[in-house]
């Protein structure tokens, strides 16, 4: 039954992980703006949609 | 021939109604949308029209300047970080509305290589720019933004950047409060099923562990509610925040005697959960409108600089705030004038919807005094500064008490209200708890003590208002009613009279409705058309877009004489399009809305009427309103449609040329005699009155547009609903009422339990919670019937 201290000194450690990485996320800005990056990963690359049509032609 | 299916502008989707231009086999309203699209063509940007149809803003205004961001001295206002290389700035661009925006706005290197990197954050309507000032000045950044049709609005007050900072703060906190909560929980579950003796070593191991977890939880996440106690406390006031610090150290005080003599697991578990719930409730009430600003007062719809004519008649960039006494200034065509100010040159066209809501422009003439706030329409203007910026006579409304001193007699909350009893019963309860064990069992009357402060505070009632508040706020936003915070529900619940402004906010300003009077044949139409197209007054394009594209004739020897009309000769006929005045040489004194004349040869045609037009509904709004508030119209105009309105109001309480500072004395007035006041304004000149008042609303119908100070916005759309949102702020205090009814319920079982001694950790745990979700759902679902009754959108 002693693993359990250890067990619970692990689950703890691993929650502040999480917490600590929360932290850095929030410091890093990622909090600030939660709608622009959804809007963005539909954006294509492509520099022009209708050039790209001529060169498949 | 012109064609009778209307076209809309490529770019910005606009109507052609004055010209068509085409151009690559696409039509463009104006040359300015014509212009943007080029250099997006150019640079290989195409794919900004693939993504929405008509995804730019109509580049109508063409023309300005962004000198004054090469001053050193503004420049520094507004960059966030500059080193050798780069420097970083933000700038507010309203236009930002779809995903075109933020593809175009994050490839702006490839217009200039110089910008190295842009980010573009959609709710904020905010671009943060990095880039190289070897290559690119923040003066050329701000004029390429301007040139593709997103022109960044740089005032002096910033407000996107202050907004948010105590959401910023909340987060953290919640994080750590709900990671102690959890684990303390996890930690806490053997003991509420029992443990048997052998585990009793793991008991005591769990209770210190979830002791230290309730530190950083107390220390970090909760000591708001200690400072905020204390400094009441300081204050002589005894709130809400009083008997949770009191509660919260209580909890802790227990936890750490019952660990220290080994008598109980600790209230740890009710401790952190309880932080963790209050800071959620705190977390619901903060709704942020990045794009809404509740905070503006005149600077934000002023200049930063103004150009200021030296003694070798040059023109110089000035800031706005070194404008002295006897400046000259110039002025040019959308530009406002920022102090009063005599007119020493041009033809002055002034626009003061900013100021009164009124969009008609007012001729003035040299030597005329043009007070600060009006837009020029038309030609350069030179003035001389004979104000101070901060002395003028609409700016030094901001230099009254009501801007002046914080509000003192604001309506009272709810909770404000009930905290003080609250409170003081509570202690009584507790003392009276001890002093009836303290004789037989000292050790009992001590746990019963600390039992009620545990077990009664307030966290239930804590949270009722703020969900109640945050359902509430959500139903408002719904139906396009922004409110500044949850307070001020119910501050709308507890008015009884209702102020409104005339001009843009009963009527619609700039929406004129336009007839003619006489008859016009098909040529007449046409010869109408293309002569007011040649011109930029107001009242020529209300014409223009009235008789739509005609066919064309050829107009020659087109005259305009400001402020009086236009002469053109149509083949052989001279025609005139002006006031009566001008056309037939008498005056007209009865006119009630301004009346454009028409005179083709000897043959006088008629005349146009331009009124404005009352919003819809209004009647009904009115009839609906006049049952339970009393309500008074104030308006700068003069009474000439005292007869019209005669219908709604009582006669008495029609108010016109009303200054600004007129209206804000008017409501400081009426609360003197003890009315709580809702003020519905829309202009720079209800600024004084929307602020005074106990609840002020501005009025706007573009959500977007700056709107002055105020405690909610309310779009014009939606004013019809205006008595519905009334009549829903006063449900939601009720259910207010009802779920502190509820959690006191609560309370007084615990209490029941408290006074016996018997409060076991358990039983603050199962309560503390059930308490909460039965508050957070009840409200909820609440609200939520509310809205349906008053046939809300959800």
């Amino acid at each position: 039954m002693n693993t359990i201290f250890f067990l619970i000194g692990c689950s703890i450690l691993l929650a502040l992980l999480f917490l600590i990485a929360f932290f850095w996320a929030h410091k890093n800005g990622q909090n600030n703006d939660l709608y622009t990056p959804a809007i963005r990963i539909l954006l294509d690359d492509e520099t022009d949609l209708e050039e790209n049509k001529k060169t498949e032609n | 021939m012109a064609t009778l299916i209307k076209t809309y502008c490529y770019h910005c989707g606009d109507i052609c109604s004055t010209e068509i231009i085409r151009n690559d086999d696409k039509d463009f309203c104006c040359n300015g949308c014509s212009q943007v699209y080029h250099i997006l063509k150019n640079h290989k940007l195409g794919n900004y029209y693939k993504l929405n149809n008509h995804p730019g803003e109509s580049k109508k205004i063409i023309d300005k300047r962004f000198d004054y961001l090469n001053d050193s001295e503004i420049a520094a206002k507004l960059i966030s970080f500059k080193d050798d290389n780069k420097i970083v700035v933000s700038f507010y661009i309203p236009a930002i509305h779809c995903s075109s925006c933020i593809w175009l706005l994050e490839r702006l290197n490839t217009l200039n290589p110089g910008i190295i990197e842009n980010r573009v954050d959609f709710l904020k309507k905010q671009v943060d720019i990095q880039f190289n000032h070897h290559q690119i000045s923040l003066g050329e950044v701000a004029k390429l933004l301007h040139d593709i049709g997103y022109e960044p609005l740089i005032s002096l007050q910033d407000v996107v950047k202050q907004s948010h900072q105590a959401k910023d703060q909340l987060l953290p906190k919640i994080a750590v409060a709900g990671f102690c909560f959890g684990n303390v929980m996890l930690l806490s579950f053997p003991a509420y099923f029992g443990l048997s003796v052998a585990d009793q070593r793991f008991g005591h191991f769990f209770s210190l562990l979830s002791l230290i977890f309730s530190i950083p939880a107390i220390a970090y996440s909760g000591s708001d509610y200690f400072v905020k106690a204390y400094q009441s406390l300081k204050n002589g006031i005894l709130n809400i925040d009083f008997p949770l610090a009191l509660g919260i150290f209580v909890l802790f005080l227990r936890s750490l005697t019952d660990y220290i003599f080994n008598v109980g697991e600790g209230f740890a578990d009710s401790l952190t959960g309880l932080i963790f719930f209050l800071l959620i409730g705190k977390f619901m009430q903060q709704k942020t409108y990045y794009h809404l600003s509740f905070e503006r007062d005149y600077r934000s719809f002023f200049p930063v600089a103004v150009q200021v004519i030296d003694a070798k008649n040059e023109e110089i960039s000035v800031p706005l705030e070194k404008l002295k006494q006897g400046d000259r200034i110039s002025i040019r065509n959308q530009e406002i004038i920022p102090a009063d100010a005599i007119l020493l040159r041009g033809n002055a066209a002034i626009d003061f919807s900013f100021v009164t809501g009124e969009s008609e422009p007012v001729s003035k003439v040299i030597g005329e005094i043009i007070y600060a706030g009006g837009r020029q329409i038309g030609g350069i203007i030179e003035l001389e500064v004979i104000k101070p910026v901060s002395q003028s006579y609409l700016t030094s409304l901001w230099n009254n008490d009501a801007f002046v001193k914080p509000k003192k007699d604001k309506i009272k909350t709810f909770v404000e209200k009930v905290g003080k009893y609250f409170s003081i019963i509570l202690l009584l309860i507790a003392s009276g708890a001890l002093l009836y064990w303290l004789p037989q069992n000292w050790q009992l009357g001590l746990n019963a003590f600390t039992a009620v402060l545990i077990v009664a505070c307030p966290c239930a009632l804590a949270l009722s208002t703020p969900f109640t508040m945050a359902a509430a706020i959500s139903v408002f936003d719904k139906n396009k009613f922004y409110l500044k915070n949850t307070a001020v529900v119910e501050q709308l619940a507890a008015i009884n009279q209702i102020v409104l402004d005339k001009t843009g906010t009963v009527t619609i300003s700039g929406d004129y409705g336009i007839a003619f009077s006489g008859t016009l044949s098909a040529t007449d139409k046409s010869i109408i058309y293309h002569i007011c197209k040649n011109s930029n007054h107001p009242h020529s394009k209300k014409i223009c877009s009235f008789l739509d594209l005609q066919p064309i004739v050829k107009v020659e020897d087109y005259f305009e004489i400001p402020g009086s009309g236009i002469t053109a000769m149509v083949g052989k006929e001279l025609v005139g399009i002006g006031s009566h005045f001008f056309i037939t040489n008498q005056q007209k004194n009865n006119a009630q809305f301004p009346e454009v004349h028409i005179k083709i040869g000897d043959r006088y045609l008629g005349y146009f009427t331009i009124k404005q037009t009352m919003r819809p509904k209004l009647a009904e709004i009115l009839i609906d309103l006049n049952q339970n508030y009393q309500t008074y119209l104030l308006s700068g105009d003069t009474d000439h449609e005292k007869d019209l309105f005669a219908k709604f109001f009582n006669k008495k309480h029609l108010l016109f040329k009303q200054t600004p500072q007129n209206k804000l004395d008017f409501i400081y007035q009426k609360q003197q005699e003890s009315a709580k006041i809702m003020m519905i304004g829309d202009g720079l000149n209800d600024a004084g009155a929307l602020k005074q008042s106990d609840a002020g609303i501005a009025v706007t119908d573009h959500i977007n547009n700056f709107t002055p100070g105020s405690d909610a916005i309310l779009d014009g759309e939606s004013l019809h609903l205006l008595p519905t949102f009334l009549r829903f702020s006063k449900s939601a205090v009720k259910i207010i009422h009802q779920s502190f009814a509820i959690s006191l319920t609560y309370n007084i079982i615990g209490i029941g339990f408290a006074i016996s001694g018997s409060l076991t950790p358990l039983v603050a745990a199962i309560l503390m919670p059930l308490s909460t979700i039965t508050i957070i759902s009840f409200t909820s679902i609440a609200v939520h019937l509310a809205a349906k009754k008053h046939k809300l959108n959800l």
